[in-house]
């Protein structure tokens, strides 16, 4: 018998090492500790809390995920929540959580120094959520691929409706990209839902994929896969600062965007700490760390130096974007299931 | 009372009065006394925790046959504790929670919030280790299993761990199937969701507009299953049955596309197939195929899953091969068939477990992928994407993600039962005793033909996308600017020299740790738990002997999302809190990729005459000795199999540790998915190359630390060989 008791208390010996090994987890510092969900790009989660750590000495556990996958996760863990601070990634999930009381309201002594569409969002969130950033949604198309195929200079979204650009347009799906479904309400507010609607079964013919994720058209032009593609314009500036042959439109008729926000986590193990990472998260300090790692979205701090390759809000049209209507989780389910019947299920 | 008996019930006491029952909070600092005694259950019990006391009667049940061993009554006092016990525990754990009573009923009944407690600890998952043990031994005393107490044990184990770690947290989030959007019971809405139109519709048959998701993912799974079989077996043929001069290149490069990062061998396919892809290009210019965009969809997707899973029907049927003995082929032989008539009518049909498990490996892995599908898919939906988008996507809708999670758990097991059907009762039997010294018969013609002609366009293939993976680490921007660089190596792997020592200030450096850790203890703990219960599946006879098959097979079935959102779900709240630990991570791959342990174990053990065993048994050797040095030598190409694929899965597994990975556990995939959606490919790719390199590094080393089956088979270099003249049809 001694083998097989051998075998079974080694195995039991090197899972209870497994167990033991990860529950020595570090002692508290003496300033404390922040859990922190980052929802943009690696860089600018990693800078910021360096920034942080450095500036108070609280230490900061940053785990970096997509905005959905965040909420999911914070609705997950509802009962007994892990993070004390949501910080960036798409407005959308905010106002769900937001709706749904999974965060918390707070008003930062920093509000007065916001740009006004950051303090919409959070008054419309009911204080539970705030603009850090902002970026405009648009198109860019492959110029080499644009002169190879003689499609002229796209400027309008009626121009992606084009015969020539048959089969040459990307944009993600709705269903799964946030970035897809501000599309969606941007066109429904332009023109009316009928009409709107209209817009989208014809450009259905010209998209060659509805991809998954939201900057993933920006990808595929810039390794000419597609020659348009629709997505936030940061996300196709940062295909243009790495010199792919992309050029970026804000569309003529005007356009939408997001708003990347911030939530304090309900039931937050590091309450005080979270609020002291919110009021210097709204700092122009704390914001011009964006641009630094590559990413070019509008900060919401008035004072915060706008990168010079962002494109500027104050040169595209923007819509007066209703986000507490196209936020609200039973409005986007009717929309959602709408163009599922009705544009995404046609015959090219 | 066996000492082992004795040993178990003296640590139930251990766990219940000295150690920490409850976990500590992780920014705690325990002292040592929090280590002993004063954390413990006992304690607590006295200062207030009430509910912890009436533990102390099955433990005192359990001490009565040693103070009075009388053998009627030994097996039933024991299995009375282990019951009682359990099942206080598990009653305590689950309605007083973290804040007070959970059950509404009870905050009604004795008021609100009631008591409160925190997740269990060392003290409680040893206690309640211990009761399970000694109801095992009791049932064992009272005859269970022939009165082994290591197989009900074992049995006892395995079960207890399923139950937790796999059907604990997945009813947890199959019942919001049934519910609405505010957690209320509503069987209504299961069903309109279940037969919506995007699922089952079947327009693609009559008009030019999509089948329902559920199709598609069937119909690729199917295909992707044939074709990892095929293709499995043709490197398995020729790796053993032939002298192909190139051998242990092919097996190398067969293995490759296992050990790769999600989305690499996608993002290569693109780069080579896409419209701008290197290859569209020539075929262009050459030969003025014009552009297009078909690996986009069904053929992309199939292409990249059969890179990525031939390695797996590969791994299976290279032990079965191996095993088939060649004395019935020689008696075919003798018996004027020719070589075709034999392999046809002989050595395929001796394949048939293997070809079953590799065939339903195939089709589940197929089902469950989710980065191919996500970089290829384009306008071909499958179910794995679809859920994932459902939880994490625009529409967040977990109901809709559990009812998808059905459908596509429905298939595994439609798939389970049909390879059941196909092997039937039949004996497969090769590996035995006898005398077996024949030597493996070469392959009829046209079988080493069809062989060669499949495998080794499939092994060029596969060296053409490693080219473009490997091109793409040193470059600065893959399919754009082919300047090469080091740059992608030096933001990931950056090691600077710090005056106390070396810093490792590169951004990967973190994750590949945490990655390295969770996958080098995961690994081991794989392979025994799926050898184990291969072994008890195989070996032993007992009832439920199939729903207990069935439970090891539900977490492979499951997609990764499903089982990450609900091991949160389940493993967020006490009494097993665990999330946040580098513990759920180990338990998650151990659990989902214990079935390919099972499945190789079950497929080599079928073919080991239990005669073997029983000869080394009559011959005096206690039935740990057997295991030793006659079933273990044995199962070598098994452990090396269920070892390799579960530290390689644990290194590249995506879906189901978004969920789960925290600041400190960071895993590698996620990084690279991370990049991957920033569109900083060369990163991904340069990361990506620097796994593989070490996966190769451990499969090595897997494979020199098991060491090779020896069949006691002449080699084809010894043997003069006038069976080999006979191969000539």
């Amino acid at each position: 018998m001694t083998l097989k008791k051998t075998f079974v208390a080694g195995t039991m010996l090197a899972g209870a090492m497994t167990a033991l090994s990860f529950m020595s987890a570090g002692a508290a510092q003496a300033q404390g500790e922040l859990v922190m969900y980052c929802g943009v790009q690696e860089e600018w989660c990693r800078a910021m809390v360096n920034a942080f750590e450095r500036e108070t000495g609280i230490k900061v556990s940053m785990t970096r995920k997509s905005a959905g996958e965040v909420y999911a996760q914070v609705k997950a863990e509802s009962a007994n929540p892990r993070a004390d601070i949501w910080w960036g990634g798409t407005g959308d999930p905010h106002m769900q959580a937001a709706e749904e009381g999974l965060t918390v309201e707070y008003k930062s002594p920093k509000m007065g120094e916001l740009q006004d569409w950051a303090v919409r969002q959070w008054e419309q969130s009911k204080q539970r959520t705030v603009g850090i950033y902002s970026g405009a949604l648009g198109f860019g198309y492959n110029t080499e691929l644009a002169q190879s195929n003689k499609i002229g200079e796209p400027k309008c979204w009626a121009d992606l409706l084009k015969p020539e650009l048959k089969d040459e347009v990307q944009v993600a799906d709705p269903n799964s990209s946030g970035t897809a479904y501000t599309l969606l309400a941007t066109i429904v507010q332009i023109m009316g839902e009928d009409k709107g609607f209209d817009y989208l079964k014809a450009l259905h013919k010209n998209i060659n994929q509805y991809t998954k994720s939201g900057a993933a058209p920006a990808k595929a032009m810039a390794l000419g896969e597609t020659t348009a593609g629709i997505a936030f314009m940061h996300d196709i500036v940062t295909m243009v600062v790495d010199k792919a042959p992309v050029k970026v439109v804000a569309p003529c008729e005007g356009t939408g965007y997001e708003i990347g926000s911030m939530s304090l986590i309900k039931g937050a193990k590091n309450m005080d700490n979270a609020k002291k990472f919110y009021d210097w998260a709204l700092t122009a300090d704390a914001q011009k760390l964006g641009a630094e790692a590559k990413s070019y979205q509008v900060p919401s701090n008035k004072s915060t130096p706008v990168p010079p390759q962002a494109p500027k809000l104050t040169d595209i049209k923007l819509i007066n974007f209703d986000f507490a209507k196209y936020g609200s989780s039973a409005e986007r389910k009717r929309l959602l299931s709408k163009w599922d019947n009705e544009v995404k299920n046609l015959p090219k | 009372m066996s000492r082992a008996t004795l040993g178990w019930i003296v640590l139930g006491w251990v766990g219940f009065a000295l150690l920490p029952w409850y976990g500590f909070e992780r920014s705690a600092a325990p002292t040592l006394a929090d280590y002993f005694v004063s954390g413990s259950a006992l304690v607590h019990g006295f200062r207030g925790a009430w509910w912890l006391l009436p533990l102390l009667v099955p433990l005192g049940m359990a001490l009565v046959p040693v103070v009075r061993p009388k053998a009627e009554s030994k097996g039933t006092w024991l299995v009375a504790s282990g019951l009682l016990g359990l099942a206080l525990i598990v009653l305590q754990g689950f309605t007083i929670g973290l804040n007070g009573w959970t059950l509404d009923i009870l905050k009604g009944l004795f008021g609100d919030p009631g008591p409160r407690q925190a997740g269990m600890g060392y003290g409680a998952a040893l206690t309640s280790t211990a009761f399970l043990i000694v109801l095992c031994h009791g049932l064992a005393a009272r005859g269970w299993c022939r009165g082994d107490a290591f197989v009900t044990s074992s049995i006892g184990i395995v079960i207890a761990l399923i139950i937790v770690f796999v059907f604990f947290p997945v009813s947890t989030i199959l019942a919001s199937a049934f519910a609405d959007n505010s957690g209320n019971f509503a069987p209504v809405e299961f069903v309109t969701k279940f037969l919506d139109k995007s699922i089952w519709g079947l327009d693609c048959l009559t008009s030019d507009l999509r089948c329902g998701v559920a199709w598609n993912t069937l119909f690729l799974g199917l295909l992707v299953g044939f074709g990892t079989t095929a293709l499995g077996l043709a490197f398995a043929l020729i790796a053993t049955r032939t002298s192909f001069r190139f051998k242990k290149l092919l097996r190398v490069m067969s293995v490759l596309p296992i050990i790769t990062p999600p989305f690499v061998i996608g993002l290569a396919l693109i780069l080579l197939f896409g419209r701008s892809g290197a290859l569209s290009a020539v075929l262009f210019e050459w030969f003025g195929v014009p552009r297009s965009r078909w690996i986009y969809g069904l053929p992309g997707v199939l292409i990249a899953q059969l890179l990525a899973f031939t390695p797996i029907a590969f791994l299976v049927l290279i032990g079965v091969v191996q095993g088939i003995s060649p004395t019935l082929e020689e008696a075919s032989q003798t018996l004027r068939a020719k070589s075709w008539t034999t392999f046809w009518t002989v050595t395929l049909p001796l394949m048939r477990p293997g070809l079953a498990n590799a065939f339903l490996l195939g089709f589940v892995e197929s089902l469950a992928d989710f980065g191919n599908p996500l970089v290829l898919g384009g306008n071909y939906e499958v179910l794995s994407t679809k859920i994932f988008f459902a939880v994490v996507g625009a529409q967040q809708d977990q109901g809709r993600a559990a009812v998808l999670s059905i459908i596509l758990l429905a298939f595994t097991l439609g798939a389970f039962w049909l390879q059941h059907a196909w092997l039937g009762k039949k004996v497969y039997t090769t590996v035995t005793g006898k005398g077996d010294a024949g030597l493996p018969l070469p392959l009829p013609r046209r079988v080493a033909l069809a062989s060669y002609l499949t495998a080794i366009p499939w092994a060029l293939f596969t060296v053409a996308v490693y080219a473009i993976i490997v091109v793409g680490a040193f470059v600065r921007s893959m399919g754009r600017d082919y300047t090469p660089t080091f740059e992608h190596f030096l933001t990931a792997f950056r090691v600077e020299r710090a005056e106390w020592g070396l810093y490792f200030s590169g951004s990967a450096w973190n994750s590949f740790f945490a990655t390295v850790k969770v996958a080098a203890l995961s690994a081991p703990l794989t392979a025994a738990i799926g050898l184990l219960t291969a072994y008890l599946l195989t070996r032993q006879r007992f009832s439920g002997q199939r729903s207990f098959e069935f439970g090891t097979l539900l977490s492979f079935a499951i997609p990764g999302t499903v089982v990450g959102v609900s091991y949160i779900l389940a493993f967020n709240v006490p009494p097993i809190e665990i999330t946040g630990t580098g513990f759920i991570l180990v338990m998650c791959f151990v659990f989902r990729n214990m079935p390919v342990g099972v499945r190789s174990g079950i497929a080599t053990l079928s073919q080991i005459d239990k005669s073997l065993d029983e000869a080394s048994l009559t011959l005096g050797a206690g039935s740990s000795t057997t295991m030793r040095r006659v079933v273990l030598p044995l199962l070598r190409p098994a452990i090396v199999a269920s070892l390799v694929y579960s530290f390689v899965r644990a290194m590249t597994a995506v879906s189901a540790v978004i969920f789960l990975v925290t600041a400190e556990y960071n895993m590698a995939t996620t990084y690279i998915v991370g990049r991957v959606e920033a569109g900083e490919f060369g990163l991904a790719i340069a990361y990506s190359t620097v796994l593989i390199l070490v996966m190769l590094v451990a499969i090595v080393a897997i494979q020199l630390a098991v060491g090779e089956r020896r069949l006691g088979r002449r080699s084809a270099s010894t043997a003069s060989s006038p069976v080999a003249v006979q191969a000539v049809p």
